[in-house]
């Protein structure tokens, strides 16, 4: 890309770098026990939790698989599983 | 109109500050800068002048305030000198580089250590590489205009740089003369609001100070030089338009002094070319063609212009109160590296001169034409920098 | 665009910046920014935050941002403040969002000045104890006995063997208002006490622990129960000082030792092999008890 002055530049664009190559492992909602509490929106460091219509769902193009959702949804609704290539 | 009234050059300076219009100014005190933040303090408790005045802890933090407040889209300004202005070094060459315009006055000292507080030009030009475009100033007439000249060049959306108007410290910042002043509507109409390209805005965020791979940081810093490269153009403009306002021309990014025919043409910057103009005269009164050429705008390196002015000339002697350790002095060295590889070059001889305040007065001036002639006359090799006025007897 | 596509694009601070898996310092930035809103200007001094959010071309921010140096997040912000403020924009905020390296050590001098100055800047250190954008050097906020790549544990050394600067208690001693301990644990009171220092105009303080999986050595998806066991052995003391006055303590309902706290991270390791820290344990229950006593952090 080319230079812009003084190297500044639009807020979002990280949004074109997809973290969701980062993962070993990915979350996995199982809705049937999800509460829709939102613990797992709130304590993605990746803004990779969005709730649809009270559906909880995982945002795989930045989810690193970090596994904090997991850990901490009391429901223990979230499942992690080995990231398949 | 202008009216005129005899001025501390330090008030000269905070009076062109306040007709800038700063939003943002910041201040910490270090002789012998520091009366110029307190002319613009007394202004403001008098209630003569509407800015943020930021009382910071140190250099590092003048020139950091004033880097956010020209980010937020406000004019804005700070004063240093010597020590003050190389703890601030890695704020300029930041804010250069983040293309943050703003002004900054640079009262020339010595550097420490041994320290000391008279003047010589070490301090901003150990800053010549950071980006920061530099002026330097012979009177407190020419402190008042540039400076607000200086506001224009800085904000120019082709230049976008931090500028420096780099003026002697104690001789100019502490004599009086006689200033002639500008009307605030002939300034205001001359410079207009602060205009920014990019700035720091709620309604279109955007990011500064990214970083940058090895595939990018070139480009950037090659931009720097284009905009410098640009400015000497447009510098020349600007001065000339305030010129024309205030019909005073201190002429453009050097003044040629009697380089007509001079066979001697001596280069100096600063304070002393007022002293070095006389003993020019003097000279020529005697038959001797000599002449000179000042150095008002420093970085950029006006070589086209000295080049106009020098090309006929033999030898030219640059006068410089700044040396680079290990090597020689910086002035000197600029131009020698223009001149390079040019068949029709004149010599350059380097003089090291009142580093420290040592006097530069009529006499070493006539020194140092005649070490040039006698130079010329031996011929090759060309000495090492020449200290004048050193005094070996006390050296060890 | 799908929901989740606007929302990234509304987020303040989005997706795609390259934080480490389990990173406590993106969590609290998603937070403070959802606590303050748009209508702020983000100052960032080199650190962790700096570095993975802003390589050339890609940045997260949703608000405008600017990184300048290492020491003067304080200083930049002060004099955007003072921009603002000549500008009579009263509605638009100023934050620091700095680590402990530029907030402990080389920016001291600045957010002393800033602080005394009493300029409208909310300063939110994330503390992860370390430079840990270089790989984990020692800083004044690094926990004692805590093992850096410039202290290290070793045949002769057991780590860090002076305090940690108590940060709060100097701003505090500068006279400023609000300061306040957070932690990525609670992630509700973050937003409530960003919340509260925004209210009044000024310079707050905010200091936010925010554990560190690469760092401190645990699995990425412990990041907030590392810091819930932090503030519930007494280490990490959770509170609100207004105007030099401890006015509000998060308490713990049943203190655990602090080796549970200790033994969860590889930068304590050392305290545990044979019987080489017992001592040093003993001195950093002593602390978290004085902390416990200090701060009333027993319910």
């Amino acid at each position: 890309m080319s230079i812009t002055l003084g190297a500044v530049v639009k807020g979002g664009t990280s949004l074109d770098y997809k973290t969701g190559s980062w993962r070993d492992q990915r979350p996995v909602i199982h809705e049937d026990l999800c509460k829709a509490c939102g613990q797992c929106e709130m304590v993605c460091p990746d803004s990779a939790v969005y709730v649809v219509d009270e559906v909880y769902v995982i945002d795989y193009d930045y989810c690193k698989g970090c596994g904090l959702c997991a850990y901490e949804c009391p429901t223990e609704a979230i499942e992690m599983v080995p990231e398949e290539k | 109109m202008n009216h005129i009234k005899v001025v501390e050059g330090s008030e000269a300076v905070a009076l062109a500050v306040k007709a800038c219009r700063p939003q943002v100014i910041s201040a910490y005190p270090i002789s012998p800068q520091t009366h110029i933040v307190e002319w613009l303090a007394k202004m403001i408790a008098d209630g003569e002048l509407e800015t943020e005045y930021v009382r910071v802890e140190s250099e590092f933090s003048a020139a950091s305030v004033i880097s956010g407040a020209s980010a937020t889209a406000s004019r804005s300004y700070t004063a240093s000198s010597s020590q003050g202005l190389l703890l601030m070094t890695e704020v300029l060459y930041a804010s250069a580089g983040l293309r943050l315009p703003f002004v900054i006055t640079g009262v020339n000292r010595a550097l420490s250590a041994p320290i000391s507080i008279q003047v010589d030009h070490q301090d901003t030009i150990s800053l010549r590489d950071s980006g920061v475009i530099q002026f330097y100033v012979e009177s407190s007439q020419e402190v008042y205009d540039t400076h607000i000249a200086a506001f224009k060049v800085a904000e120019d959306q082709g230049i976008l740089l931090p500028v420096m108007v780099c003026m002697d410290g104690w001789i100019l910042t502490h004599s009086y003369e006689r200033v002639s002043f500008m009307e605030q509507e002939e300034v205001d109409s001359f410079l207009p609001p602060f205009q920014p390209v990019n700035f720091l805005d709620v309604n279109d965020p955007k990011t500064w100070g990214s970083y940058a791979e090895d595939d990018v940081l070139m480009e950037f810093k090659y931009a720097i030089h284009e905009a410098m490269q640009y400015a000497k153009g447009r510098i020349k403009e600007i001065f000339s338009e305030l010129a024309m306002v205030t019909g005073r021309d201190h002429g453009g990014l050097i003044e040629a002094y009697r380089t007509e025919g001079a066979e001697v043409i001596l280069m100096a910057m600063g304070s002393m070319v007022g002293t070095v103009k006389d003993a020019v005269d003097e000279i020529r009164s005697e038959g001797k063609k000599v002449g000179l050429v000042k150095i008002r705008c420093y970085r950029p390196f006006p070589f086209e212009d000295i080049w106009n002015a020098i090309r006929g000339a033999k030898v030219v002697g640059v006068m410089e109160a700044n040396f680079s350790m290990g090597s020689e002095g910086a002035v000197g060295m600029d131009l020698k590296a223009k001149l390079c590889g040019r068949p029709d070059a004149p010599l350059v001889l380097d003089f090291i001169t009142g580093l420290g305040g040592r006097e530069v007065n009529k006499k070493t001036v006539g020194q140092i034409v005649q070490k040039a002639e006698e130079v010329l006359n031996s011929g090759l090799p060309l000495p090492e920098s020449h200290w004048v006025d050193l005094n070996p007897a006390i050296l060890q | 665009m799908s929901i989740p596509q606007i929302a990234r694009k509304e987020a303040l601070f989005t997706s795609g910046h390259r934080a480490c898996h389990g990173c406590g310092i993106a969590l609290a930035v998603r937070h403070i920014l959802k606590a303050t809103g748009k209508n702020v200007i983000v100052v960032t001094p080199t650190g962790c935050l700096e570095t993975f959010s802003s390589p050339y071309g890609y940045s997260p921010w949703g608000v405008p941002w600017i990184h300048h140096l290492f020491e003067n997040g304080p200083s930049v912000a002060s004099g955007v403040a003072a921009a603002l403020k000549a500008q009579k924009q009263d509605s638009i905020r100023v934050l620091v969002i700095a680590g402990d390296g530029s907030t402990f050590d080389i920016g001291f001098g600045a957010i002393s000045g800033m602080l005394e100055r009493g300029d409208d800047v909310l300063y939110i250190c994330t503390d992860n104890g370390a430079y840990m954008n270089t790989g984990g050097q020692r800083s004044g906020a690094s926990p004692t006995y805590s093992s850096t790549t410039t202290d290290p544990a070793g045949k002769e050394s057991l780590g860090k063997t002076q305090m940690m600067k108590n940060l709060p208690a100097i701003v505090a001693a500068h006279g400023a208002p609000y300061v306040a301990t957070a932690s990525v644990a609670f992630l509700k009171d973050l937003q409530k006490k960003v919340k509260k220092a925004m209210k009044s105009r000024g310079p707050h303080y905010l200091q936010i622990d925010t554990p560190c999986p690469s760092g401190w050595g645990f699995p990425p998806e412990r990041t907030l129960e590392i810091g819930r066991i932090g503030i519930d052995c007494g280490l990490v003391p959770i509170f609100e000082m207004e105007n030099g006055k401890i006015t509000s303590a998060r308490k713990i309902k049943k203190q655990i030792p602090v080796t549970d706290y200790l033994k969860a991270q590889t930068r304590f390791k050392h305290l545990f092999s044979a019987d080489r820290g017992v001592d040093q344990l003993a001195e950093l229950q002593l602390i978290a008890d004085e902390n416990i006593e200090k701060y009333e952090l027993m319910s």
